[in-house]
């Protein structure tokens, strides 16, 4: 499973030399690894964007500037022009400005919910494997009822319990979501540590139980959970896009977001499939950064 | 075994049993309460009230999750607020249910026909073309949103070049018997070949798109379940035992390497009722999914309270299924 890259022979190290860390031989063997850096060079230009999109737009994503030549009756929205290079949008404002500015809630979003669902995963996990027991049996039954559920069901039912939707319970909920998995993982490879040599060495040694858990067994179970987290920047960026979708997305659309962008356009796919194709192109290729950065990894660290 | 079994289902019972504590709890936290909430906000003040007194607000809490339970377990699960205004929950569900698992099912079929082959070959030429174009694929295919790509197959195929069917699960004015609710099968028990083809024919699209979720993943699996056991000693020995190439992939390289992919279909289960979801809304197929995205446009409580209760009883189910039947298969996994 997880092989699913060619991995190369590790270099030889020259007799004399020290050998280098596992970091850093690890990061010599990514530099050289194609889908790391394709990765690497999407989510780069993507951050980019993200960063310098106020002075790269031409125009104000919140005007209509162009509501003029938009008729609901004839089905007409503006067409590229000049000065507007990929035209309007069904409010007749700037397509371009709006994918530009978009970049930003998109990491927003992405990051946002990544982190809070990580933060979750990484308390429950962490006091389910630390303290194994009880409570990692009680912790574990919540996480199999919650991970019972499919993702996306259980996003949308979080998100119905808020009366008000915003971009903000549209984070929370796909990042709830994320909880059980993030538990999942980090439980797995702090129970295996438990009875490794290092963590009964330092046992032996009379090392405080606090100080086992953070400073020897959670440093050493965080491998796994950087590629689940690198995954799950893709996965939260396709789930909201989802959830904007079916409705349940920010119902304020001055702050443009691309899968909001993408929920929007379905109304006019048919006619318009323009105004879908630019946010859907601009999250698969993010989506699939994120994605080759986590497989790449996986395969590697 | 037994002694296997009957835990894995002391779990599943456990799991079904908090599930249920949980829709409840989830009902009762909506906005506006679960009164606003079955009725909607333009209910009457009297109808409100005696919806208060059959639910039992005014009882103790434990007693109240009781007759929640009594009343689901006696079929009443409820009226549709919105998605069919006015009728039982119970039959919303038995009518679209057909429709769900047959688009499940094709996806299902084409996913492992074209997965389990293509995962094979990739695996037995590494690093050839078909190798590399799949592993791109695969990753490809995880990063688009299964409703993209729903929106492209339509625009394609049904819009623009107009092979196919834009939506629903049969064409208008096409009177067909009804038997199971299973369109395509219908059409062959009748022998009305006509309806059959055209249930089939709005089938293909709907099923293409689920389709690509579990096809990326039993493609890598497969691939890479091969790899594994193409490197086992025993597949050496076999070799040294002058055992054809033919003999040695069929049974000893084929059927261990599915054993992981036989799982990995069951963990699929939950990406596929959550595709159903989006693909059905798209396509205006009527099944479950498109209840339930209806649902949770027009909050028609009652309606998704069940479903997704049916969905995550589905897949503990099949997971139940596919665990108990994988230690048949493998002793070892009876712990």
């Amino acid at each position: 499973m997880t092989d699913v890259l060619a991995v190369d022979p590790v270099p030889p190290v020259a007799a004399g030399d020290t050998p280098p860390s596992r970091a850093t031989s690890a990061w010599r063997r990514l530099r050289r690894d194609p889908l790391f850096l394709a990765g690497a060079t999407i989510i780069l230009c993507f951050l980019v964007v993200a960063v310098l999109a106020p002075w790269l737009a031409p125009h104000d994503p919140a005007a209509r500037l162009l509501e003029s030549q938009v008729s609901r009756a004839r089905n007409e929205i503006p067409p590229p022009q000049p000065g507007f290079p990929l035209g309007g949008d069904a409010d007749g404002r700037d397509l371009l400005s709006r994918m530009l500015l978009g970049s930003r809630q998109t990491l927003l979003v992405a990051v946002l919910a990544t982190v809070i669902g990580l933060g979750g995963g990484l308390v429950l996990g962490t006091l389910a494997g630390a303290l194994a027991g009880w409570v990692d049996a009680v912790l574990m039954r919540m996480v199999d009822v919650m991970l019972a559920i499919p993702s996306l069901l259980l996003a949308v039912s979080i998100g119905v319990l808020f009366v008000q939707q915003s971009r903000f319970t549209v984070i929370l909920a796909v990042a709830i979501v994320q909880i059980p998995v993030f538990a999942r993982l980090l439980r797995g490879s702090m129970l295996a540590q438990r009875v490794a040599d290092h963590v009964l060495a330092a046992r032996a040694l009379g090392v405080k139980p606090a100080a086992i858990v953070l400073r020897h067994m959670l440093p050493n179970s965080l491998g796994p959970v950087i590629v689940q987290t690198t995954l799950v920047l893709a996965v939260a960026i396709i789930e909201a896009a989802a959830l904007s979708f079916l409705g349940l997305g920010a119902p304020d659309d001055s702050v443009p977001e691309w899968g909001q962008m993408l929920g929007t356009a379905q109304d006019v796919i048919d006619s318009h499939p323009q105004l879908a194709f630019w946010p859907a192109g601009a999250i698969i290729t993010v989506a699939l950064g994120f994605t080759l950065l986590g497989e790449a990894l996986r395969a590697r660290a | 075994m037994l002694r296997y079994a009957v835990r894995r289902v002391g779990q599943l019972l456990l799991v079904v049993a908090a599930l249920s504590v949980l829709l409840f709890a989830w009902l009762r936290s909506l906005p506006g309460g679960p009164v606003s909430a079955l009725l909607g906000d333009r209910a009457t003040a009297e109808s409100r009230a005696a919806l208060a007194a059959t639910l039992g607000l005014d009882q103790p809490i434990p007693v109240q999750y009781l007759r929640f339970l009594h009343r689901a377990a006696s079929g009443d699960l409820g009226i549709s607020t919105g998605v069919q205004r006015g009728e039982p929950v119970l039959s919303i569900l038995l009518q679209r249910l057909p429709a769900t698992i047959e688009l499940t099912l094709a996806a299902i079929l084409l996913a492992v026909a074209a997965g389990i082959p293509l995962g094979y070959l990739a695996a037995r030429h590494r690093g050839g073309w078909l190798d590399s174009a799949g592993v791109v694929g695969s990753l490809v295919g995880v990063a688009v949103p299964v409703f993209f790509l729903a929106f492209l197959l339509k625009f394609v195929f049904a819009v623009q070049l107009g092979w196919l069917p834009t939506s629903g699960r049969q064409s208008a004015g096409l009177d067909a018997t009804r038997v199971t609710g299973f369109f395509v099968l219908d059409g062959l028990l009748t022998r009305e070949w006509d309806a059959a083809w055209d249930a089939a024919a709005h089938l293909v699209l709907p099923a293409l798109a689920l389709a690509s979720i579990p096809f990326a993943v039993i493609f890598r699996i497969t691939r890479g379940a091969v790899l594994d056991v193409l490197g086992e000693d025993y597949v050496r020995t076999a070799y040294a035992k002058g055992l054809t190439a033919g003999v040695i992939r069929r049974r000893h390289v084929l059927r261990n390497a599915l054993l992981p992919v036989v799982t990995t279909i069951g963990l699929q289960t939950g990406a596929l009722l959550s595709g159903a979801v989006l693909t059905e809304r798209v396509f205006a197929y009527q099944g479950v999914g498109q209840a339930l995205a209806i649902g949770f446009t027009l909050r028609d409580y009652a309606v998704l309270q069940v479903v997704i209760l049916a969905a995550a009883m589905t897949y503990v189910l099949v997971n139940l299924v596919v665990d108990l039947s994988y230690a048949l298969i493998d002793p070892r996994l009876r712990t």
